[in-house]
């Protein structure tokens, strides 16, 4: 078959188009955003119409590809970790209802932030939710998983969370294709009441998710993707997780490790298997990229098991993502160390671009807040964010999708005045309506500036489905139509925008202020794109 | 064979094309091939790496242990430095010497070169001025590239390829330009390696 040269995300993209998938939902955040691009520019799946636009957050991407599932077709849900929270009403739901066609949740944990507000590990949301997890260890694994999940998520009649962290979803490797499958037909429940969780129903479709657990263990317990591999020395055995059993491997040039291993990518754990190593080996090491998930099911409240080694006991760092260096420590190994980083290099943390209207945004907000006092501006998630550094110091806090408006209302609330929120105009439709009609609802003196540039950018400007209605939205949701103003983020309109910044945080209500500039970046592909297009003609 | 590469420099910088461009190379020689790349927030402006590695053999870790990597490409003097700690003590250095000057206490050039002087084996170019020798003045990274390309286990004519795999969407035109970049970038190392 057709070998191709994939990132971890787009191998699940793959996997899924070649699988049956008849729609991905999802909305950007990384390092999840490439699977969703990836069957965007699938020419197979743009001629199979497999629905992949964007979704307004990952509830309502939830929420769809659970009704795709209910009409019998396989569909998909893509989120970062922190958006499985955003999803997780319908998420946990979902395990109860079961499915129809194939659902498989994908979701990219970031283990070291490298662009996150946190490390959560989602294999607790898959265990909490009572379903069955993969976690693929590479790339052609991620494709496998994708491929064969809608099935495995048909035949316990659940969803299937699929459970990748960054450095697999944005590294590439070698994929090889299988055979494509066909879509489901549209079909429906065969219990038309499948899907209704009043509590009389609930209880029983609960109880069948109760019933399935044994067999889900026994499903993990025969997977190939749970391999034990015998060794010699039995003073140490290891369990390796997912992406973790690479690491384990690059410390052993020849691939011969002495002691047995247990890799894991597929859960409930399989518990013979575990058993096995735990009852063969004096002690074991638990390898996992994020949280001790394994570890703690192991080890227990009271650490009857002092045997287990791994992130509670320090033999691994508690936080951050895993490397080889920091396995071969925790097997005692020799690790190399390479020369030392000369003092004069300084840190370059990310920036907002040059000609980005955030900064014009950020410059009038700054002067008009002299006036004002300091700590009283609340944001949120996205490149915005990255005004909390110098030279603006402009934000004091960033929490979660849409808390910027929330947050300026309790402090409103409080009698912090002004009371300002900065969210982005995709951040906003994700999850800032319903915060702003709680201000509408009480007249809230807040001032929310949504800093417009017509794209979802820090995820490299996917479409927002703001775009072209945000005065409408938001005079819709009951702001007073003269206190919804639209200004143009620029250099010579800078005292323009500090009088209407002024203006409107004197006034005693809710107010909105939407300065609206395309996004730097996607303004200049743009003209790349026309001057390469002009070059094509005369040539 | 086996090749360890870092590639490093300023998001926006092009290190991904040329990431690609070993990518592809290495296809062609039916080599096996991980590598990781930095998405999101850093690409604003920050600092971003990759680990590239390529192998004769099955490749276990995305990423490279520290110490080992034999070879450091950067299209920027400061951030060739950066990830000294996976550069083996034989390993190549080669980086552009141009800087990418975003940050307020970006350090005094001399001192940045001597530094890099330091190591035994390393090529500095500035990559900008020749590729704007050969009329291709965007294309800094791949004469980067051509400069490291001595020091591949990988055949010049295959990163001629992948350049052709890579840019052949924009014509014919843009892949040339890359081509001659690549060039320029390999004669410069060929005469000042040592």
């Amino acid at each position: 078959m057709e070998k191709l040269l994939l990132l971890g995300a787009e191998a699940i993209a793959q996997g899924a188009i070649d699988g049956g998938m008849s729609g991905v939902y999802a909305y950007p955040g990384t390092p999840s955003t490439e699977i969703t691009e990836y069957v965007q520019h699938n020419k197979s799946a743009i001629d199979r119409k497999i629905h992949s636009q964007w979704s307004a957050n990952e509830k309502t991407a939830m929420e769809a590809a659970l009704g795709m599932s209910y009409a019998g077709k396989r569909s998909m849900v893509c989120m970062k970790h922190v958006g499985l929270n955003v999803a997780s009403d319908a998420f946990i739901n979902s395990a109860i209802t079961g499915v129809n066609g194939g659902l498989i949740v994908t979701v990219a944990d970031d283990p070291s932030m490298h662009s996150s507000q946190n490390e959560q590990d989602s294999r607790f949301f898959g265990k909490f939710a009572m379903m069955p997890i993969l976690e693929p260890s590479n790339q052609q694994e991620a494709f496998d998983m994708a491929y064969e999940g809608f099935e495995l998520s048909e035949k316990f009649k659940i969803p299937v969370l699929i459970r990748i962290t960054t450095r697999l979803s944005h590294s590439r490797a070698g994929v090889e294709r299988r055979e494509t499958k066909n879509e489901n037909r549209l079909t429906y429940p065969e219990d038309p009441i499948q899907f209704v969780l009043l509590p009389s129903n609930a209880r029983k479709r609960y109880k069948g998710l109760l019933s399935i657990q044994s067999l889900l263990e026994q499903d993990s317990e025969l997977s190939v993707y749970n391999t034990y591999f015998p060794g010699r020395d039995k003073s140490l055995g290891i369990i390796a997780c997912g992406i973790a059993h690479n690491y384990l491997l690059e410390n052993y040039p020849d691939r011969k490790c002495p002691y047995p291993i247990l890799q894991i990518s597929q859960y409930p754990l399989p518990f013979s298997k575990v058993e096995r190593i735990v009852n063969e080996c004096e002690s074991v090491l638990v390898l996992e990229d994020g949280y001790p998930f394994v570890e703690e099911q192991l080890k227990g409240f009271l650490e009857v098991n002092s045997k287990i080694k791994g992130r509670l006991d320090g033999t691994i760092p508690r936080d951050g993502e895993l490397n080889p260096d920091i396995v071969g420590k925790a097997l005692g190994r020799q690790v190399k160390t390479g020369m030392k980083v000369p003092a004069i290099v300084k840190n370059r943390p990310p920036e907002l671009c040059a000609g980005c209207g955030h900064r014009d945004i950020y410059n009038a907000l700054n002067e008009t807040m002299k006036e004002f006092g300091k700590q009283k501006v609340f944001s949120d998630i996205g490149c915005y964010t990255l005004g909390a550094l110098p030279p603006w110091n402009a934000i004091n806090s960033c929490v979660d999708m849409g808390a910027s408006i929330t947050m300026a209302k309790g402090a409103a609330d409080a009698g912090v005045r002004p009371s300002v929120a900065v969210i982005g105009d995709s951040t906003f439709t994700h999850s800032g309506m319903t915060a702003l009609l709680d201000c509408v609802y009480e007249n809230t003196p807040v001032t929310v500036i949504i800093s417009d540039n017509a794209t979802t950018a820090m995820t490299g400007g996917q479409t927002s489905p703001a775009t072209g209605r945000l005065e409408e939205i938001c005079i819709g949701l009951g702001v007073k139509p003269e206190h919804v103003k639209v200004l143009t983020p620029l250099p010579k309109f800078h005292d323009e925008m500090v009088k209407v910044f002024r203006e409107e945080m004197m006034y005693d209500g809710v107010s909105v202020i939407i300065p609206r500039r395309e996004c730097i970046v996607q303004t200049v592909a743009k003209s790349k794109k026309e001057k390469s297009l002009k070059t094509e003609e005369v040539a | 064979m086996k090749s360890d590469i870092i590639l490093s420099g300023v998001g926006g910088q092009g290190i991904l094309s040329i990431a690609a461009t070993i990518g592809m190379a290495a296809i062609e020689n039916n080599l096996h091939l991980k590598q990781a790349e930095v998405h999101g927030m850093s690409q604003r402006g920050g600092a971003v790496q990759s680990h590239l590695r390529i192998s004769e053999k099955e490749i276990a870790s995305d990423l490279i242990p520290e110490g080992s990597a034999d070879i450091i490409i950067s299209v920027e003097p400061m951030e060739s430095l950066r990830y000294l700690p996976w550069l083996k003590a034989d390993g190549w250095l080669v980086t552009n010497t141009t800087p990418f000057v975003n940050i307020p206490d970006y350090p005094d050039m001399k001192e940045l070169l001597s530094e890099i002087e330091k190591l035994p084996h390393h090529i500095s170019l500035n990559a900008d001025d020749l590729a704007r020798q050969v009329k291709s003045p965007r294309s800094s990274n791949m004469v980067v590239l051509g400069a490291a390309s001595p020091f591949l286990d990988i055949p010049y004519q295959s990163l001629e390829n992948g350049i052709k795999k890579i840019f052949g969407k924009k014509g014919e035109k843009i892949v040339q330009l890359n081509i001659d970049a690549l060039k320029v970038g390999r004669e410069f190392a060929e005469k000042n390696k040592n």
